[in-house]
């Protein structure tokens, strides 16, 4: 290896090392057997049995999945059906169509949060569940089209004319040829979404209400009251779904269509 | 095809509903009630007013907003400096270790930033990873107060933001077509020259993207800031929750609201005309 290729190692490792140790000492931390030293004292899972012993956790945790699933899936429904609209058809508002979600995935958390806040005070929605699901069905669209239109770009458009001439009509391509065949990225956007959702912190910060506790914002009240060996825990849970999540999506976006 | 086909109909006509009613109204929402007035017992009165924003320009909250617009330019730049150079190592990494090498950076993308905030929170405390490891190496003393600092804050948004630098970053570069490079080299350009007059103008969108990724961001993230930064209004995420929050002053807050709203628009202006200038490949 040259200087200048030792160099650039270096550096690339260097970079990573700042992205992963945090996370790593999290991960050590949360199984280490002492509640306030730095010191190792052994493995132990009681910081977990803590975890799963408080019930107002577990029902914070049930919620947050709920939604999630909910709005991933509603999302993923809308989403796909607008890229292949993009894809496919040309329409009045076409262009701003794809503006807006271009601009809605871009907006600031804090202002989609303190919009819809604003919209949800103005129609009296209560705010709590039902509010958190429109919101989250909102911040997940985007990346569903995002995801599935990557995917429509290899498609290979004689297929399509082939069955249009043979006579099915749109519904029927689209269950039978263009779904299928899609199916990769619509999981890995409902994939993503789900990760999105169950994530999320800024925005349900503002339109939850007290009657509907979810995973983020309980991890928020806890973590700033400091470091603790529970919410090491609690993180170290969180970190491992995202990237269960994560690597099924990035496997089925790297197969081959 | 024939017009009124319902797929089609009901593909475009949901989306649209939920843009309009979802994205565009909220944020028209926004805009009047910036402009009316605190209510004592509603949220706002029908009272038109520029009040909210000539307060903005009240020193208390110019202070603040400097601040604001300071850290986060500040994290932008950092990201930048660390990430532009990362994500050109990545595009020359060998083929085989490129998908690897990505995901590394794409895990960090989708994970919570407040589980990554947490995690700086764990590496800075007074008893912490960095302070033990600075005593253990003799260059301090005692612990050193790292946390709830500014610096504390711009490392944790440099943390939890570097990733949605990098990846921006990596798809501009991989685009570049490395025999323009060649061809200015053959024409007798130098590595600086060909690096400002070549490599930056077209990976320009890629800049603008990530910075608009970083910048934003760290305008608003109030969470690090209270995580990191102690009780202290650092940013304008800080201000904008307390005026819906505790202060209830909605008019304000959606005031300061509005205005990041116009930042983006600038920066997303910006974008689009890089990314013309760039596609042209003229720069």
């Amino acid at each position: 290896m040259t200087g200048k290729r030792l160099v650039q190692v270096a550096y690339l490792l260097l970079v990573y090392g700042f992205l992963y140790i945090p996370i790593g000492v999290l991960i050590v931390y949360s199984f280490n057997d002492s509640k306030y030293s730095l010191e190792w004292r052994g493995m132990t899972w009681e910081w977990y049995e803590t975890l799963f012993d408080d019930p107002d956790l577990l029902q914070a945790a049930l919620n947050s999945a709920w939604i999630a699933t909910l709005s991933a899936t509603a999302a993923t429904v809308m989403g796909t059906l607008a890229a292949v609209a993009i894809y496919r058809y040309q329409f009045f508002g076409k262009q701003l169509l794809n503006a807006l979600l271009f601009v809605l995935m871009m907006t600031p958390d804090i202002v989609m949060g303190i919009a819809l806040l604003i919209l949800f005070a103005s129609l009296s929605l209560p705010l709590g569940f039902w509010t958190l699901l429109l919101a989250h069905i909102t911040f997940n669209i985007p990346f569903v089209v995002v995801t599935v239109l990557s995917r429509i770009s290899g498609f290979d458009r004689h297929l399509l004319e082939a069955a249009q001439d043979l006579g099915a009509t749109e519904f029927q391509i689209f269950r039978r040829i263009v779904l299928p065949l899609l199916m990769p990225a619509v999981v890995a956007g409902w994939l993503l979404s789900f990760t999105l959702s169950m994530d999320d912190v800024m925005v349900s910060f503002f339109v939850t209400g007290p009657t509907f506790e979810i995973l983020p914002l309980k991890i928020y009240s806890m973590v700033r009251l400091g470091v603790t060996p529970e919410v090491n825990a609690l993180c170290t849970i969180m970190l491992g779904v995202t990237l269960i999540m994560i690597l099924m999506a990035q496997l089925l976006l790297r197969e081959k269509t | 095809m024939r017009i009124r086909e319902p797929f089609k109909l009901i593909a475009i006509g949901a989306l649209w509903f939920w843009l309009i009613a979802f994205a565009l109204l909220p944020n028209l929402l926004v805009a009047v009630a910036s402009v009316l007035t605190r209510g004592d017992n509603e949220f706002v009165v029908f009272t038109l007013t520029l009040s909210s924003y000539r307060r903005l320009l009240d020193p208390l909250y110019l202070d603040v907003l400097l601040d604001s617009l300071w850290l986060a330019a500040a994290t932008t730049a950092l990201c930048l400096l660390l990430g532009y150079p990362f994500a050109y190592l990545l595009t020359r990494s060998p083929v085989r270790w490129r998908p690897l090498l990505l995901l590394l950076v794409i895990v960090p993308f989708w994970t919570s930033s407040l589980v990554r905030t947490y995690a700086i929170m764990i590496v800075l405390k007074t008893q912490g990873l960095l302070n033990q490891t600075l005593l253990g190496l003799g260059l301090i003393a005692e612990p050193l107060e790292l946390l709830y600092t500014e610096s504390a804050v711009i490392l944790g948004m440099l943390y939890t933001l570097l990733p949605f630098m990098i990846l921006p970053l990596y798809a501009a570069l991989e685009k570049l077509d490395p025999r323009l490079i060649e061809a200015a080299r053959d024409l007798g350009a130098g590595k600086i020259t060909i690096f400002l007059r070549i490599v930056i103008p077209l990976t320009l969108p890629g800049i603008i993207a990530g910075s608009l990724l970083t910048f934003l961001p760290g305008l608003g993230m109030f969470y690090v800031a209270d995580l990191l930064g102690g009780a202290k209004t650092l940013l304008v995420g800080n201000l904008i929750r307390d005026q819906f929050l505790s202060a209830r002053d909605w008019p304000f807050g959606a005031a300061a609201s509005v205005l990041l709203t116009l930042l983006m628009g600038l920066l997303l202006w910006a974008y689009y005309l890089s990314a013309r200038r760039a596609n042209r490949g003229l720069p």
